[in-house]
């Protein structure tokens, strides 16, 4: 690889050792996909995926403590990943012993070593550091070291940024370092689509199932989507881009997507148009048998297949204020045909801090609140991740969340049903 | 028995049992649970990869296309390797994809006295000949033997 004077005083040592290892992981994580240079990052922040204080995971502390000591902290300030514990969020005794006295002992010393190394402020703690009310938004061409699956393929994707698919603490090394290796999804070249999709489903897809669809295939290819644009226009509206997060998140967690392009929307789309698509790219035809066939493929893996949810998600990743606020119509919508006040199940919608905030200020707040449910802005995966949420039933409408845990996937007219009306 | 040549990209050598998925491999889905409680074996806990499901992880042979998932899916190799519970060796059919080889070279650059030999582009062949429960051995010069 070649580096710049400055890039090869940074490896040799100029400026600690330590800036010297972090150069050095750079530069092999760059030469293992065969970039000949770095670029300069070129963002105004940065975002990294670790956020929780797990006790498994003290090596990765260990690592942030000696970034701390040896004064080596980020060239930008970051947001991070979604807290995992909120005291608003049902949770019985014993899950909170787990959480608190075992899982997430970390916590509070990880928060303090994340404000030392350039945490943008307090609350800015969401897998959706892009949201406007978050402030964490990239321009088009800016050169990110971020990590987070679906932060960086909404990045690519919908904002037009350049990101590779970078992991937790290869996200901080390119931002203390100030470069990143030129290679993938940085390059034109890697952001040339590989796979042409067709949607040729009978009415709007669900974004969450036809993301997954899009993921088991391509893997971490980049996909070219026709018959999108029929059901979100050709401008990139509050509602568009709500739609692009939940669909980008559900390729990214069931493959490795880090760039989509739909055509006529996505600003790369808009820009170079079909010859985005490499010769010879092969075509997924996706209908309505074949969105059923992915949704029946996904296991149930409760104790009792049929039991009543206990719990619902909404918001792997971080619900929008559109959302926030469309999703209170339809649950009072829903209460209302049904005959119910509440909702029938504990639900919990999750968002942003910032973006709690903001929809505070509505008047959809209060009307969210008298329908029973619960805002917060933890992490559900997190929340999840233990084997005591192993016995009991959750229901979600996030491919990410269903992924991950032992969530049951359900669409979010079946969500909607199931929370407002009853059932199984 | 067959020998399979591919690219190098942490050096070692290990003798181990195979545990293979002909699909991608979600490290945080499939490892985290294990690594997190207590699990020595760190068994599969992805629940949507049927192939690899409860097979114990650590010390094995992982025979795989490409890691898939999260993105931390790094750092959670990364953690496997300080607590020496990572595979003997990781062995991709395909290209080495971002995440894990951030981890093989987090764990090479940032811990001292790990292994894992990370070995990439041995051909769609190796992993329609190696199955669960094989030997595979890895050599130096990256060269993967499997019976």
């Amino acid at each position: 690889m070649r580096l710049t004077a400055h890039q090869q005083e940074m490896l040799d040592g100029k400026y600690g050792e330590t800036k010297a290892k972090v150069m050095k992981t750079l530069v092999m994580y760059g030469e293992t996909f065969g970039a000949e240079d770095m670029v300069a990052v070129t963002s105004e922040y940065n975002h990294l995926v670790t956020s929780f204080g797990l006790k498994v995971m003290s090596p990765v502390y260990d690592l942030m403590q000696r970034l701390v000591d040896d004064g080596v902290a980020s060239e930008q300030k970051f947001s991070m990943d979604p807290r995992p514990l909120d005291k608003n969020v049902p949770a019985s005794f014993l899950q909170n012993f787990v959480f608190n006295k075992f899982m997430y002992t970390k916590q509070d010393t990880y928060e303090k070593q994340l404000e030392k190394l350039g945490l943008m402020n307090k609350d800015a703690f969401t897998c959706t550091c892009y949201m406007d009310e978050v402030g964490n938004k990239p321009k088009m061409g800016d050169i990110l070291s971020w990590s987070e699956s679906s932060a960086v393929v909404y990045a690519n994707s919908v904002l037009g940024a350049r990101c590779n698919r970078n992991s937790g603490i290869m996200d901080i090394m390119g931002s203390i370092a100030g470069y990143v290796p030129n290679f993938g999804l940085l390059t034109d070249e890697g952001r040339r689509a590989t796979w042409i999709i067709k949607v040729e489903t009978t009415k709007k897809p669900d974004a969450q199932l036809l993301g997954s669809a899009i993921g088991m295939k391509v893997m971490e290819d980049v996909p070219y989507v026709y018959g999108l644009n029929q059901y979100l226009g050709s401008e990139l509206d509050d509602a568009a881009c709500t739609y692009l997060k939940d669909f980008g998140a559900a390729t990214a967690s069931n493959g490795a997507v880090g760039l989509y392009h739909i055509h006529d929307l996505t600003p790369e789309a808009k820009l170079h148009g079909e010859k985005l698509i490499a010769e010879g790219a092969p075509v997924y035809v996706i209908d309505d048998a074949e969105l059923q066939r992915v949704k029946d493929s996904y296991p149930v893996i409760w104790k009792n297949p049929d039991a009543t949810p206990k719990l619902c998600f909404m918001g792997c990743p971080h619900m929008s204020l559109e959302q926030l606020k469309s999703w209170t119509d339809k649950v009072e919508a829903g209460l209302k045909a049904a005959g119910n006040k509440e909702v029938v199940i504990p639900t919990v919608f999750t968002a942003a801090p910032a973006v709690l905030a903001e929809f505070e200020r509505t008047e959809y707040a209060a009307r969210l609140k008298k329908c029973g449910v619960i805002t917060s802005y933890i992490c559900p995966l997190m929340y999840m991740n233990n084997p005591l949420c192993k016995t009991m039933p959750v229901i979600t409408s996030s491919n990410k969340l269903r992924t991950y845990t032992s969530a049951k996937y359900l669409s979010d007219d079946e969500i909607l049903v199931t929370i407002t009306k009853g059932g199984k | 028995m067959r020998k399979f040549k591919g690219r190098i990209i942490t050096p070692g050598t290990a003798k181990a049992t195979a545990v293979v998925t002909h699909g991608g491999f979600n490290t945080l889905a499939s490892m985290q649970m294990g690594l997190q409680f207590g699990d020595k074996q760190v068994k599969c806990s992805d629940q949507s990869n049927p192939e690899i499901y409860k097979l114990p992880l650590a010390g094995s042979a992982l025979c795989l296309p490409q890691t898939i998932g999260s993105t931390t899916g790094g750092l959670v190799l990364y953690c496997a390797c300080a607590m020496e519970r990572q595979p003997a060796c990781m062995l991709f059919s395909k290209s080495i994809d971002s995440l894990a080889a951030a981890g093989s070279i987090l764990a090479s650059v940032w811990l001292d006295g790990i292994k894992m030999p990370v070995i990439d582009n041995l051909g769609d062949e190796f992993l329609e000949y190696v199955k669960n429960g094989m030997t595979v051995t890895v050599e130096e010069d990256g060269t993967v033997v499997v019976e």
